[in-house]
Parts: structure tokens; sequence; C-alpha cells
């Protein structure tokens, strides 16, 4: 009698457990880092002139370089997006929104990942306006004028995405909204390291996205709370 | 109250011709080989439809003058045969002055848009979009890219639409935002518009010339004068309108060449 009691507790116990799994996958501890290089004769990036804006063009010293293809030391390659395309069990995006700044009439960060959902807030830090225009084709599309010290525009994303941001006033403003269906993912830094934390054990595809080269994708298995590796390598032409 | 009318009348006319011929607000300087003239049709214009402002508003002030001790009853007199001879009249003045000022002005029309550059000009591509200005110099080969629309791509800093992969006139091109010219060397400018109408204008060279999408508009200019200059746009253009501007910096030929060779490094 006292044994089938026991049995039908750890069988409850079971049952919750597999419900709160199936709620809310576990933040794993398994992890993929990894490099991303170019091969190749990167193409030169060109300064920008701002001397029309002179409030934004005063804020750097030297000028501001195109991001499209940004390099670092040791054939690094800048503002990869790397992420889970597929094996995540998905997510609620958090709650915590993501900020895009308009700063010196450049986008930072020139690429901004976030997840269906997330919050966006948007600041005009400039002493200028700006009108933002992200070029959406499958989420809605929308642009909207942000005159000096006006409030963030608070918006998101609800479907998965590659967004070119430009804006209507400054042609030279380029950047990228990155809307993914997952929370793992990383942006390659300048010495084109990136960092995809707090996976689960299970079989994923890594994708490297770069918003002029065709991306890239590795299978990559993590058992328990292995760290495991993944480097990206892309083909670069000068021209 | 007639007479206090008609001295307000005289105040105001005697005022105004003064603010003119005492160039309280006049041009800015002038850094063209082709502005004196257009200078002096300006002022040609303005000292003939100055005088006849004069003219006009001191014989109202005069009537009014006259009118308000009027008694009434007294006959009203009427320009000899009626209105029609007044208005032929008036016709056949105002055509006469609009012919001769066109006739005079053509000659500073001329020089700019009849005659053809000079041989040794600087040539000078430049592409109007909302809400910039850009400017191509060939580079060292001396040849200009060809320009394809599809190609043009603001975040990579292609504004021109060139095609460098397969074009290798183009991979010299040098693109800048600001105009950069050397001193008393005459320039060759080609306008294109990438989306709506834009003008190029700039006070201190006398010259305005709309861009037109689909069009490639040549203009020429020789800048006398050293020194930093607005290129505004002065066709409403949208939005951003207001802040469509750009720097034509005039500069001795040989410090011109260095500007051109720093450029070309990049």
């Amino acid at each position: 009698m006292r044994s089938r009691y026991f049995t039908a507790l750890a069988v409850a116990v079971l049952l919750g457990s597999g419900m709160l799994v199936f709620a809310k996958p576990p933040a794993g501890s398994g992890s993929i880092t990894g490099k991303v290089t170019y091969t190749g004769t990167p193409p030169k990036m060109k300064p920008i002139d701002m001397s029309k804006e002179p409030s934004c063009a005063k804020q750097h010293a030297t000028p501001v370089l195109t991001e499209n293809v940004a390099t670092g030391p040791g054939n690094a390659l800048q503002w990869v997006v790397v992420y889970i395309s597929a094996g995540d069990q998905g997510s609620t995006a958090p709650s915590q929104a993501v900020r895009y700044d308009q700063k010196g009439c450049q986008y930072l960060p020139h690429v901004l990942p976030m997840q269906v959902d997330q919050g966006l807030q948007i600041y005009n830090d400039d002493q200028t306006s700006h009108n933002i225009h992200p070029l959406s084709k499958i989420n809605a599309e929308w642009n909207k004028s942000q005159p000096p010290g006006s409030p963030a525009i608070d918006t998101k994303y609800d479907k998965p995405e590659f967004i070119p941001v430009k804006c209507n006033i400054h042609p030279w403003m380029h950047g990228y909204f990155i809307v993914l269906n997952t929370s793992h993912y990383a942006v390659s830094g300048e010495d084109g390291s990136f960092d995809i934390k707090g996976l689960p054990p299970g079989k994923y595809t890594v994708t490297a996205w770069q918003e002029q080269y065709p991306a890239q994708s590795q299978e990559v298995t993590i058992s328990g709370s292995e760290a495991k590796t993944a480097n990206f390598v892309f083909k670069v032409l000068p021209y | 109250m007639g007479k206090l009318f008609a001295a307000v009348v005289f105040v105001i006319t005697l005022i105004s011709v003064a603010i003119f011929v005492m160039h309280t607000w006049w041009l800015p300087i002038d850094i063209s080989t082709t502005g004196p003239a257009v200078d002096r049709q300006m002022n040609d214009t303005m000292i003939g439809t100055g005088i006849l402002f004069l003219a006009g508003q001191l014989v109202l002030g005069v009537f009014v003058w006259g009118s308000s001790s009027r008694k009434s009853g007294r006959k009203i007199r009427i320009f000899p045969g009626g209105a029609t001879p007044l208005v032929t009249a008036a016709i056949i003045l105002v055509g006469l002055e609009i012919l001769t000022l066109t006739f005079v002005g053509s000659k500073a029309w001329g020089a700019i848009y009849l005659t053809p550059p000079a041989a040794n000009s600087l040539r000078v591509d430049v592409q109007a979009e909302q809400f910039a200005f850009y400017f191509r110099y060939p580079g060292p080969d001396g040849q200009f890219g060809g320009l394809h629309p599809d190609k043009i791509d603001d975040g990579s800093g292609n504004y021109f639409g060139l095609d460098p992969a397969n074009d290798i006139a183009a991979r010299d091109d040098i693109v800048v935002g600001s105009l950069v010219v050397p001193v008393n060397r005459p320039v060759e400018l080609t306008l294109h518009s990438k989306d709506v109408g834009h003008s190029f204008y700039v006070r201190e060279l006398r010259v305005q010339q709309d861009f037109v999408p689909g069009l490639d508009i040549p203009l020429h200019f020789t800048a006398t004068q050293t020194g930093k200059f607005e290129i505004v746009c002065t066709q409403l253009c949208g939005l951003g309108h207001y802040n469509m501007k750009a720097y034509l910096e005039v500069m001795p030929e040989d410090q011109w060449e260095q500007w051109l060779k720093s450029q070309a490094g990049q």
C-alpha cells in the first residue's frame, strides 16, 4: 500500500516535470563559440562625408567608414550574425527591449539582432532630425520622422526577417534589424569571435549571416554542458 | 485721411527705393566668370522695374492727394479714348521693356547655356538624391565608369551605381560629398538625379540648374576666387529638402591636386 503511494507520487512528479519541460525548455549550459574570418581581398570601406550635417561631422575625429564588409586584425569579419536556425525548441521573447541608437548620423549597432516579439526602442541622440525607414517585406513596413529630442520609438516585429534599415534624410545611414525565431544568437565582434551560450543538449543547425555574402550553416550536436567550437570562413571579393 | 494715406504711399515708396539704391540687402559676392553679366542683367532689370515702380507709386500718391480734397459732384475725367488705348499703351510699354531685357540678357544666358565648355574643363559628375549631393571624379585613369542604376547601394557608398567588379574604368572613380575644384579652371558638370527633381544652386556662382530624373544635364562654370560656398537644393524635393546641401570648395590648383591625390588613395 505504501509502496503504491510512492509510485503514484513519483509518477505525478515525473508528469509534472514533463509538463514543465513542455511549457518552458530548460536553459541549457552548452555553448558554441568560434570565430568568423574571411579569405580573399575584402573591398575597401569608403569614408563617409557628413559635411552637410555639421552636428554629426564634428562628432567624428576621422571620417566614419562604410560597414558593409567590416574587417579586423587576423582576417576577422565583424557584424556577422551567428544564430541557431534549426533545432531550437523555441522560447518566449525576453521582456528586456533591445536598444538602437542614431548617433553621429550612424546606426549603433550597425547590426542589431532581436527575437520575434521582443521590444525594440529606437533613440535619436543627434541634434538633427532622422527618418528611420526599416525596409521590411514580410513584416509591416513603416518610416518615422524623429526630430532631435523626440521620445524613443517603441516597436517590435512579429515575424522573423532580415531587415535593411535606412534613413530617409541621410542616405549614407545604413544598418540591419535581424529578427530571429530563437533566443540563441551572437554577433561577431571586431576580432570576429562570437559566443552562443545557454544551449540545452540537442542537434542544431548554426547559421552565419553576413549582409553582403551568402549565409553559411553547420551542424553542431551538444550533449550535456558541452562547449563546442564552430568557425566560419567567408570568401570575399575586392569589388 | 486721404492726405495721410498719400503721405504713407510716398514714404513706403521712397524707403523701398532707398533700400535697393543703397544695396542694403544685395547679392552675395560673385565668384564666376559668367557672374558679372548676370549681375549686370539683374541691375538693368532692377533699374527698369525700379523706375516704373517709382513712377507708378508716385502717380498713385499724387492722385490720392489730389482726390482727397475733391468736392463731390465734380465731373470725373477719364483717359482720352477710354480704357482701350490706356491698356494697349501699357501692354506695349511693358512688352517692350521685357523684350529689351530678354534681348540684352540673352548674352548672359548664352554664356552659360549656349557656349560649349572649354576643352580643358575638369569633368565632374553630380548625383542628386533625397537628400544629398554626391560628386564623382574620373580618378587617375581619366575615365568615368559606366552608370548602372540597379547597382546603386547607398549602404556601401555606391551612390552612382558603379560596377567595379566588371568595369575597370569605375574602379578608381572618386566619389565624394563635396564639390572641390581648382580656381580659374573651367568645370563641366553633368547632373543626374536618382529619384525626383532637384536643383543645383550656388549663389556666388550665379548658377542655378534643375536636375531632371532620366536626363543628363550639362552645366559649366569657372570659379575665380578660392573659398567655401554652399550648394543648396532649390527644388522642393520632399521631407528633407531643407537639409539637402553640400559645399563647393574652390582651391588653388596645387592644393587641389593634392586633395585629389589624397582622395584617390582611399
